[in-house]
């Protein structure tokens, strides 16, 4: 059958590409591979060569795939099930790159696009392991590419393609008609939680960390290759560096985004796709240490191998946990099953590479060099050993516990999270905080083999005493109030607490006593302060996070009266129900819900709280803000709340919308009276009367947000009350898709709804009064206030100048590159963090 | 790496091995009848809104205070009990995993999970369903 309207060609150009990159990452795979076996010269670079035509080849084609994905979702070609399932017609344009990296085969092109990237690069910079190290990128890269390429052998589909056509996909009457396209108007769309600037920058980053991983392990592999172990750590160690920083970065661009846009109520909730993030993170970290160490001593060159081998497997475990719907019941934001074939592709993917990795080092363990010698303990590679050695345990413990669905699986147990799983892992992870802070503090201060205790002493005492007297000074004026959890885990945080600050502290002195202000030599110093100064935010940002919308306090409501259950009292009750118009005290301020505006989206309305601090014995307004939290109502009711907040220097006022009220217009008696009115007329109504003062078209105000190309009719009305009270109003018709809808708008404390039903033929208006007794806007909300969360951000972003630093040091790089990067990196994160969302 | 960095390896491992013991108290996965014999026990219910009985909520008078009934497949029933706003979508949902303890025939949830049909855009079946709205 022919069908109308479909637009066939981008798909066949895609499908085209994808299969070309596919073939070509094979070609590319199988003579690199050849090529790091050759021994002939001259044979190995005829190889090499072809080899390189194949990979540019793959790099072109995936991006011509990437181009061509996102002119289907930009043109809204609904004939394919991708750019139905993901794309809409009202996306912004960003939102439309968000949408690509939503669904599976999006997110794993954008993988395989940074592995082309990477490849590129090293292609030029690796030299005389360009064979052994593409080998690896284009295995991971066919791989990878299997499961995007969506072909059928023997009636097996391999892969899912993002070219798919949305008829062959799905079953449906509608299909049989030529004419089918008339009926699909609009796509899905992307889910509303994702809609949010740091939807569309956090993955790009994040995946460019996961993808980075696999230079290491290209890195080791190749020394298995020349029996040469160990001359492979200098040249890994700028990528371990960089894949470091980049992870790092993108796993709190996640936190960012939970802050800002999910109802987590912070920045971190040890969500099992978090934590699939962070644990291969910190096993690179560890294993980077451990290449530092093999640099300078020789040590640890068999634990670097190790480390940097199951931070890529993690990497991939990671994978699997969060694209194979294992985590169904216990994650809120993991991708749904995929789908049985897909998931036993993504199992490969995560052995195919990583198993033979560990089976290579396994085989050659003996032969990797290690030093037979004992470690002095007083010497810098002993402790910064340890402390790696701690990170590695603690990773473990993070995925040991995340990994309960899959001992469920595997097992048939059916053991579920605990009760509190933040506090599962927050009361193993302050202490590691703690030690990892001492640690930081002190190593700098040895040397590497052997450091005299007298110098030692020296050096510490001053950084020591002061990072005291900081704790005790903050235990005094600023305790932290979290004994919710007894005072075992406040001690804790007390001493994780001190051990940060004394590491922000002893780092910062070493970079200024040591390395006499040597910044370009202190990367790893900047580093650890940037490292310890984040924790030491995250210590007292959720030690002292208040809940300012706390029922108990507010005393305004009285518990259900038929609650069964007596209420215990130290549950938190965090949801606050505020009237509209009515102010109510919340914390130290005192808030009102104003009125709501609509957003471009049609589903959108922002509800703006006006926040008033009063001084009580002055009466003076010490802060006056407006916060706008909004909220998505889907058809179904779903709803999906983004936070407002308001940033302050010292703290944040953050809060969103937990409840919306539903208007019931089957209970609603009242009915409306039209009154038609032309502009200036005067209409009456039981409290008073009102005034058309004249009619708006598209207006872009407070309350409206609608463009010149919209058809949209606003009456501007204010309401008199009796009680000399005066109310503005703005009901108003629109027209779109030949369809007309009413947006009606409410006086509250009037008891009063008017619309604009129509326009009559004298040219008058027809403005419907109706008044009801009952009162119906109101929105139930949280409140948090986050006090130094900035250090959070503040320590995010120094952390990753110093790892910029360590990377331009460790190549060799001219002093004007290094100020250079580092000064592109501050501002690029500077402007992501603080600036681009507000 | 000798016996020094040997001995302080195991002593770590056995640290936290030791705090993870005493650290982690796992919760199970019970149906509502096995969640009844373990009163006052942390249990995960993965249950059903049972919609012939009426869900009560009222954000005006207390917005932390949600009852429903739940059902599980094999015919438990339980009043539920829930101290947050009530999930939009609560109505909507397919299927639902109650965190918290059963107290007499009470089930007193902290936390919620809903299995949402909006949220499964790439269940098959529901974009058919979804499709042929039209």
């Amino acid at each position: 059958m022919k069908f109308d309207g479909e637009h066939l060609l981008p798909g066949q150009v895609g499908h085209f590409f994808v299969l070309l990159a596919f073939v070509s990452s094979l070609v590319a795979a199988i003579s690199y591979f050849t090529a790091s076996k050759t021994v002939t010269e001259d044979e190995k670079r005829r190889w090499i060569l072809f080899a390189r035509g194949a990979f540019f080849i793959q790099f072109i084609s995936l991006i011509t795939v990437f181009l061509t994905i996102y002119y289907i979702c930009s043109h809204h070609y609904f004939e394919y099930l991708y750019a139905y399932k993901h794309a809409a017609r009202e996306l912004e344009p960003r939102y439309l790159l968000a949408c690509i990296w939503e669904g599976q085969e999006g997110s794993f092109l954008l993988w395989s696009l940074w592995h082309g990237v990477l490849g590129s690069i090293l292609i030029f910079t690796s030299k005389k392991r360009e064979a052994p190290v593409l080998a690896i990128i284009s295995i991971a890269q066919f791989v990878l590419l299997i499961m995007i390429v969506g072909i059928y052998v023997f009636d097996v589909r391999i892969g899912s393609s993002a070219f798919s056509l949305t008829r062959n996909e799905i079953n449906g009457p509608i299909f049989s008609r030529p004419d089918y396209m008339n009926f699909i108007k609009d796509g899905i769309g992307l889910n509303v939680l994702l809609r949010n600037y740091w939807m569309v920058i956090h993955p790009p980053v994040l995946f460019l960390g996961f993808a980075s991983t696999i230079v290491p392990l290209a890195f080791a592999y190749s020394s298995f290759n020349t029996k040469k172990f160990g001359d492979w750590v200098k040249p890994a160690l700028p990528w371990a560096l960089f894949s470091g920083c980049v992870l790092g970065v993108g796993i709190m661009m996640g936190g960012k985004w939970a802050y800002e846009s999910l109802s987590f109520g912070g920045y971190w909730a040890w969500d099992p796709v978090e934590n699939a993030a962070l644990v291969p993170w910190m096993i690179m970290i560890s294993g980077m240490h451990c290449m530092a160490i093999y640099n300078a001593t020789g040590n640890a060159l068999r634990a670097s191998y190790l480390f940097i081998i199951l931070s890529y497997f993690f990497v991939l475990y990671s994978t699997f946990l969060t694209r194979t719907g294992i985590l169904g019941d216990t994650s809120v934001h993991s991708f749904t099953e995929a789908g049985m074939a897909m998931n036993v592709l993504i199992g490969i993917y995560v052995v195919a590479l990583s198993l033979p990795m560990l089976i290579f080092f396994i085989i050659n363990y003996k032969k990797i060099p290690s030093i037979q010698k004992e470690e002095n303990i007083s010497s810098r590679e002993f402790w910064m050993f340890i402390g790696s050695l701690i990170f590695f345990l603690s990773a473990l413990f993070i995925i040991a516990v995340t990994s309960l669905p899959v001992y469920n699986k595997l097992f048939g147990t059916n053991i579920a999270d605990p009760q509190d799983r933040e506090f599962t892992y927050n009361k193993v992870l302050v202490l590691v905080a703690f030690i990892i802070g001492l640690l930081t503090a002190f190593s700098q201060y040895f040397k590497y083999k052997n450091t005299g205790s007298k110098y030692l002493f020296k050096k510490i005492v001053w950084p020591l005493s002061i990072a005291v007297i900081i704790s005790v000074l903050l235990a005094i004026f600023y305790p932290v109030e979290y004994s919710k959890k007894g005072p075992g885990f406040l001690v804790a945080i007390y001493l994780a607490l001190f051990a940060s600050i004394f590491a922000v502290i002893a780092n910062a002195s070493y970079l200024k006593t040591i390395l006499k202000g040597n910044l370009k030599a202190g990367g790893g110093a900047i580093a650890h302060v940037g490292f310890t100064l984040m924790i030491t935010g995250m210590l007292i940002s959720s030690g002292n996070k208040q809940v300012i919308s706390d029922n108990r306090k507010t005393g305004l409501f009285v518990p259900f009266e038929k609650d069964p259950t007596g209420r215990s009292t130290e549950n938190p009750l965090e949801n606050l129900t505020l009237l509209k118009q009515v102010p109510t005290q919340m914390g130290k301020y005192s808030v009102t819900y104003l009125y709501d505006s609509a957003a471009a989206e049609k589903t959108r309305t922002f509800y703006n709280l006006h926040f008033q601090k009063i001084d009580s014995s002055t009466g003076k307004v010490n802060e006056d803000f407006i916060l706008s939290p909004d909220a998505y109502r889907m058809k179904d009711n779903n709803l999906s709340s983004n936070p407002g907040t308001r940033h302050y220097l010292t703290h944040d006022v953050f809060t969103y919308i937990s409840t919306i009220s539903i208007p019931n217009e089957s209970k609603d008696t009242a009915k409306f009276h039209v009154h038609e009115m032309g502009v200036n007329d005067t209409a009456f109504y039981s409290k008073g009367f009102l005034v058309l003062n004249g009619m708006l078209k598209n207006p872009d105000n407070e309350k409206f947000h609608f463009r010149p190309t919209d058809t949209a009719l606003v009456a501007d009305i204010t309401v008199y009350g009796q009680d000399s009270s005066r109310h503005k109003a703005y009901p108003a018709l629109t027209i779109s898709n030949q369809q007309l809808s009413f947006i009606d708008d409410t006086v509250i404390r009037q008891n009063l709804y008017l619309n604009l039903s129509g326009l009559t033929n004298d040219r008058k208006f027809k403005i419907g009064i109706k008044e009801s007794e009952r009162l119906t806007d109101f929105i139930t909300l949280k409140a948090y206030v986050f006090p130094y969360i900035n250090l959070v951000w503040a320590g995010l972003l120094i952390m990753a100048c110093g790892f910029i630093v360590s990377i331009t040091r460790r190549l060799k790089a001219a002093n004007y590159i290094t100020i250079l990067s580092v000064s592109l990196v501050l501002l690029g994160l500077f402007y992501m963090f603080l600036i681009a969302n507000n | 790496m000798k016996t020094s960095s040997i001995i302080i390896l195991v002593l770590i491992a056995a640290a936290i091995g030791v705090l993870l013991m005493y650290s982690v108290d796992f919760s199970t996965y019970d149906t509502i009848e096995s969640a009844k014999l373990k009163q006052g026990k942390y249990v995960h219910l993965i249950a059903k809104l049972d919609k012939s009985k009426p869900v009560q909520y009222d954000a005006i008078k207390d917005p932390n205070y949600v009852s429903f009934f739940a059902v599980d497949s094999l015919g438990g029933s339980t009043q539920v009990i829930y101290h947050n706003t009530k999930p939009a979508e609560l109505e909507q949902s397919d299927r639902v995993v109650l965190k918290g303890k059963m107290q007499g025939n009470i089930f007193e949830c902290d936390n919620i999970l809903l299995k949402c049909p909006s949220k499964y855009k790439d269940d098959k079946k529901q974009l058919e369903k979804t499709v042929t709205q039209y």
